[in-house]
């Protein structure tokens, strides 16, 4: 009986605690902000998967730029830059996501999850189409790479080109999908009631892993659309 | 808990981010000549800062979760500036003509074709040095 008694009360205390805080944290400020730190932490890792291929862009663009110039000239702005609005755009209804969650508002996040799977989604309808015009005039590397006669002398630079477009592009999606997923989840986990202003780190943490995924296509647009459009 | 920024403050982000993409978008159509790519890239910089700061919070959070954000763009600068240095000297020194030649020293065997001409041109120069 006193050995029960020298237990600090808050120690093993199902019932004297808030449900989702767990026993290695002392407060739920504790357990949020080391949530937080981990997130970053994968994020920076992310950064630097990314600023590998950036890497690589930027080599090849100094060696070949002839091939940069033509190949960013194949690529629609119309569908990038709308893309860009959607993606920014679902960056925002994400925000208010979390802040709907962080106020307690049931509701309110589960639309604005949903609204920010709609708005990722149509980025991925779009990015189909940007696919598969790629498809159509041969612009795939590997796949019967053709270019129109002009640039014959510049088939293969343009090919890395086009392999770089496909390889950050893809996976930039690839983070889009993963992130739907996260998401469904997340909205699940709302609808369910499961968060309160005293606790919604996987909203929160959601809403870093998808502003991120933004950042990312905040660099590719610019980088594979628009830069060398008036070069040459 | 964590900080809870008021509605304003996100719809006027999504605002400032919207002008700078219409800006980087103008800026694409107009031959700036080498102010170009600085310019793209100082845009989506500007951009990428808005959404850390305010959508991602990081304005609000911790000295260590600041310090782990900084972190992954200190390391980020370190991997461009060393591979740079290596690749865009190259051919600095061997190269006729000097500063011109570099970042070009390694290009394979040039295709004949008239965008590739400055590249055989100093092949040529270097032949006759030879």
């Amino acid at each position: 009986m006193s050995d029960a008694a020298a237990i600090p009360a808050d120690a093993h205390g199902h019932g004297h605690h808030h449900p989702d805080l767990q026993h290695h944290f002392d407060t739920l400020d504790q357990q949020h902000e080391a949530a937080t730190l981990g997130m970053w932490l994968f994020l920076v890792t992310e950064v630097l998967f990314f600023g590998g291929l950036f890497m690589a862009y930027l080599i090849y663009r100094v060696w070949y730029h002839d091939a940069w110039v033509a190949g960013s000239r194949e690529l629609s702005i119309a569908l990038g830059g709308f893309n860009t609005v959607v993606l920014i755009g679902s960056s925002l209804t994400m925000a208010m996501a979390v802040r709907s969650a962080q106020t307690g508002y049931r509701r309110a996040t589960v639309g604005w999850l949903i609204g920010t799977m709609v708005l990722g989604l149509t980025f991925l309808v779009v990015k189909v189409f940007e696919y598969k015009d790629k498809f159509d005039h041969h612009h795939v590397p590997g796949f019967d790479f053709q270019v129109d006669q002009a640039h014959a002398g510049i088939a293969g630079p343009m090919q890395i080109f086009f392999s770089l477009y496909f390889t950050m592009t893809g996976l930039h999606a690839l983070h889009m999908i993963i992130g739907f997923g996260l998401m469904s989840v997340i909205t699940w986990m709302a609808y369910k009631g499961r968060f309160s202003p005293q606790w919604s780190t996987p909203v929160e943490m959601s809403g870093l892993y998808w502003h991120f995924v933004d950042i990312v296509w905040i660099f590719l647009f610019p980088l594979l659309y628009l830069v060398d459009r008036t070069g040459g | 808990m964590s900080h809870i920024s008021p509605k304003s403050t996100y719809y006027t982000i999504f605002g400032m981010l919207m002008v700078l993409t219409g800006l980087t978008v103008f800026a694409a159509f107009h031959h700036l000549g080498v102010f170009n790519f600085p310019v793209a890239i100082g845009i989506a910089i500007t951009k990428a800062t808005l959404v850390i700061l305010f959508f991602m919070h990081a304005k609000y959070s911790s000295r260590l979760t600041k310090l782990f954000v900084g972190m992954s763009f200190f390391f980020l600068l370190i991997l461009f500036t060393l591979t740079l240095t290596d690749y865009l000297s190259r051919g600095l020194k061997t190269y006729p003509g000097g500063a011109a030649g570099a970042g070009y020293g390694v290009r394979q065997a040039a295709p004949a074709h008239g965008a590739a001409a400055g590249a055989e041109h100093k092949e040529g120069a270097a032949e006759a040095g030879h």
